[in-house]
C-alpha cells in the first residue's frame, strides 16, 4: 500500500464510527497493536518531551527505507503513534519528508495534534521527518 | 443566601457548550472566569476613558489616573494594607515574585546566605529564587512536606537560620490544595527577624486576607485568579521594606529626575511601576474585588467547602482513584490519579464530555517528584461550580475507567 492508500484506509476505518466515543475506543484498540518498544529505546536520548505525555521514538534505515518504532506513556498518544507508524514507517526518506498527513484531521483527532496540547506528537512528526532527512543525506553521501 | 444559579448568570462563558456538551469548568486553579461586570468595566475604559495615566493635563488622562489610583485604594482596603503606596501593580504573581527576588536580592542577599521556600511551591516561587541564588552564590533551602501534603512544621525552626534572608512560601498549594498555617510560620520567622513573602495566588480568591493581621512583609497575587482580567497582579510590601529596595525596572514614571549623569527615583509606589502600567485591567481588578465583596467571603468559603466535601466523598467511591493532597485544611482543589491511567488520557475523555480539568505537573514538578508520579488530573473548583457538575465529573471518570481500565 502506498502512503496515500494507507491514509485513505485509516480514514475509511474511522469513518465507520459516527460517535467520537467509538473512535476513541477504536484508537485504544489500535494502541494495543503497537509493537512494544525495546527497553533500550526508553532512554532520554530517544525521549520527545511533551508537557502532558511522553513519546519515545527511534528510526533505523533498513534497505533504503526508514523503519520507526515508538511508544508513549499515554494510551491516546500511543494510538496515534500506531497510526503514524502505519503511514510513515517502512517508507523511503523522500516519501516521509514530503508526506502530507491529512488523515488525523479527517478522522476527527485533530485536537491531539495541536501544539498547545504539548503531548509530544507534533514534535514526534517533526522528529520522524528529521530522521528521514538525515538518512537521505547519508544515502546520498554513500552513493 | 448564596444562590449558585443566580451567580452563574453573572458569568457569560459558563453558559457555553464544548463538544456539544454544557461546559463544566474545573480549571479555576489555572484561571477563573470573568463576571459580566468585569468585562463591561474593561470595555468601558477603552470606550470612554482610555488615556495614559500620570501623563497629560487633559481631561481623559485625569479620569484614567483617578480610576487607576482608586483601584489601588480599593485593593489596599481589600487586603487591609496600611498605606496605598504599599500596593504595587505588576503583571501577576510571577511578575511580583520576580520583582521581589531581584530587588530584595540586590539589596539584602550576599554569598553564603540562604533563601527558604517549601517543597510544594509553584515554579513561580522556586525559579526566581534559584536565579537569585545563582547570581549571588546563595543557597536555596526547602521545607519538606509529608505524605498528606502538609508541611513538616517541626523542620521550620531548624531551617530558619541566621543566614536565612527571606522565607517565601505559598498560602495554598496549587496542586494539593493544602492551606498552610502561614500565621504560625510568619511568627516563627519573625522571632528570628526574617521577612516573609506569601504567595497568595491560590488563596486570594477563597479566603479573606488581612496583611496587617498576618504581618507578612510581602503578599503577592494575580488578578486573573480572582475573576479579574489577565495581565494584572499585585505586589504588596511593607513600606519600610519597599523603601529600602532598589527599582527592578527603569523607565518612565518611576523617576523623579533624569539626567545623563544621574537619575533620581520616584517614591513609592511609582518607583516599582516603570513604563505604562496596565491601568485598564487594574480597574477590572478593582471591579472584580467589588463583586467578590458583594458575594461575601463567608458565603464563598462556605459553599466552596461544601463543594470540596461533596466532590471528595463522591470521587473517593471510585475504586482505584487516589487523591494527592489530603491535608486537614484544604482549598477546593482535588488532584488525583485513576488507577494507572495516564492523566492525559483521562483529561482528553473528560474534555470530550465537556468537563474541563487540568492534567500534568501543574508547574510544580518538585512535588510530583516527591510523590514519584509524572503528573495528576486536577479539578479545581470555584463558587460557580455546581453539585451536578461534580456528578458529571464523577460519571466521566467512570467512563474513563471503563475505556482504559
Amino acid at each position: 500500500m502506498t502512503l496515500q492508500e494507507t491514509q485513505d484506509a485509516i480514514v475509511e476505518e474511522f469513518l465507520q464510527f459516527d460517535d467520537w466515543l467509538d473512535r476513541y475506543n477504536y484508537l485504544i484498540e489500535i494502541s494495543k497493536e503497537l509493537q512494544p518498544l525495546d527497553n533500550k529505546y526508553k532512554a532520554n536520548e530517544y525521549l520527545i518531551k511533551g508537557c502532558q505525555s511522553r513519546v519515545w521514538l527511534s528510526g533505523e534505515l533498513i534497505d533504503g527505507k526508514v523503519v520507526f518504532t515508538a511508544d508513549s506513556d499515554a494510551i491516546i498518544t500511543k494510538g496515534i503513534i500506531a497510526l503514524l507508524i502505519r503511514v510513515l514507517s517502512n517508507r523511503e526518506p523522500d516519501e516521509i519528508i514530503s508526506a502530507e498527513l491529512e488523515f488525523i484531521d479527517k478522522i476527527g483527532l485533530k485536537e491531539n495534534l495541536s501544539p498547545t496540547r504539548a503531548n509530544g506528537l507534533v514534535s514526534m512528526i517533526k522528529q520522524m521527518r528529521m530522521f528521514a532527512l538525515a538518512y537521505k543525506t547519508k544515502m546520498e553521501q554513500n552513493k | 443566601m448564596f444562590d449558585v444559579n443566580s451567580v452563574r448568570k453573572d458569568f457569560p462563558i459558563l453558559g457555553s457548550t464544548v463538544h456539544g456538551k454544557p461546559l463544566a469548568y474545573f480549571d479555576n486553579g489555572a484561571t477563573t472566569q470573568k463576571p459580566q461586570c468585569v468585562i463591561d468595566a474593561v470595555v468601558e475604559c477603552y470606550t470612554k476613558t482610555n488615556s495614559n495615566i500620570h501623563r497629560g493635563v487633559h481631561y481623559l488622562s485625569d479620569q484614567s489616573t483617578e480610576m487607576y489610583e482608586n483601584a489601588r485604594k480599593n485593593i489596599q482596603q481589600f487586603i487591609n494594607a496600611r498605606y496605598s503606596q504599599e500596593i504595587i501593580f505588576t503583571s501577576g504573581t510571577t511578575g511580583s515574585i520576580n520583582a521581589i527576588a531581584f530587588s530584595f536580592g540586590e539589596k539584602f542577599v550576599k554569598a553564603g546566605d540562604e533563601i527558604l521556600i517549601s517543597a510544594m511551591e509553584h515554579h513561580a516561587n522556586i525559579v526566581p529564587w534559584q536565579m537569585l541564588c545563582e547570581r549571588k552564590n546563595a543557597k536555596l533551602k526547602v521545607i519538606p512536606v509529608d505524605e498528606n501534603g502538609e508541611l513538616k512544621l517541626d523542620a521550620v525552626d531548624s531551617l530558619l537560620t541566621e543566614k536565612t534572608k527571606i522565607l517565601a512560601i505559598t498560602h495554598v498549594s496549587n496542586v494539593l490544595g493544602t492551606v498552610n498555617p502561614i500565621k504560625a510560620i510568619i511568627d516563627k520567622a519573625h522571632k528570628k527577624g526574617i521577612p516573609v513573602l506569601i504567595d497568595g495566588a491560590q488563596s486570594i480568591q477563597h479566603v479573606k486576607i488581612d496583611v496587617q493581621e498576618l504581618d507578612c512583609e510581602f503578599f503577592v497575587f494575580s488578578g486573573h485568579k480572582i475573576y479579574a482580567p489577565t495581565g494584572i497582579g499585585i505586589l504588596y510590601g511593607k513600606e519600610e521594606w519597599l523603601n529600602q529596595m532598589p527599582p527592578y525596572q527603569g523607565g518612565g514614571d518611576m523617576v523623579d529626575c533624569v539626567t545623563f549623569e544621574k537619575t533620581y527615583y520616584n517614591s513609592l509606589p511609582y518607583k516599582f511601576e516603570a513604563g505604562t502600567t496596565n491601568y485598564v485591567d487594574a480597574v477590572g481588578l478593582s471591579v472584580a474585588i467589588d463583586y467578590i465583596k458583594k458575594l461575601g467571603f463567608d458565603n464563598i468559603a462556605g459553599y466552596e467547602k461544601d463543594l470540596l466535601e461533596y466532590a471528595t466523598n463522591k470521587l473517593q467511591t471510585i475504586e482505584g482513584l487516589k487523591i494527592y493532597g489530603t491535608a486537614a485544611d484544604k482549598g477546593p482543589v482535588i488532584s488525583f490519579l485513576l488507577e494507572n491511567i495516564h492523566p492525559y488520557d483521562t483529561g482528553m475523555i473528560l474534555d470530550k464530555l465537556g468537563v474541563a480539568v487540568r492534567t500534568g505537573t501543574h508547574c510544580a514538578q518538585p512535588i510530583m517528584d516527591f510523590y514519584e508520579i509524572e503528573g495528576t488530573v486536577r479539578a479545581s473548583m470555584a463558587f460557580y461550580n455546581t453539585f451536578e457538575e461534580i456528578d458529571r465529573l464523577y460519571e466521566g471518570l467512570l467512563r474513563v475507567k471503563t475505556m482504559f481500565g
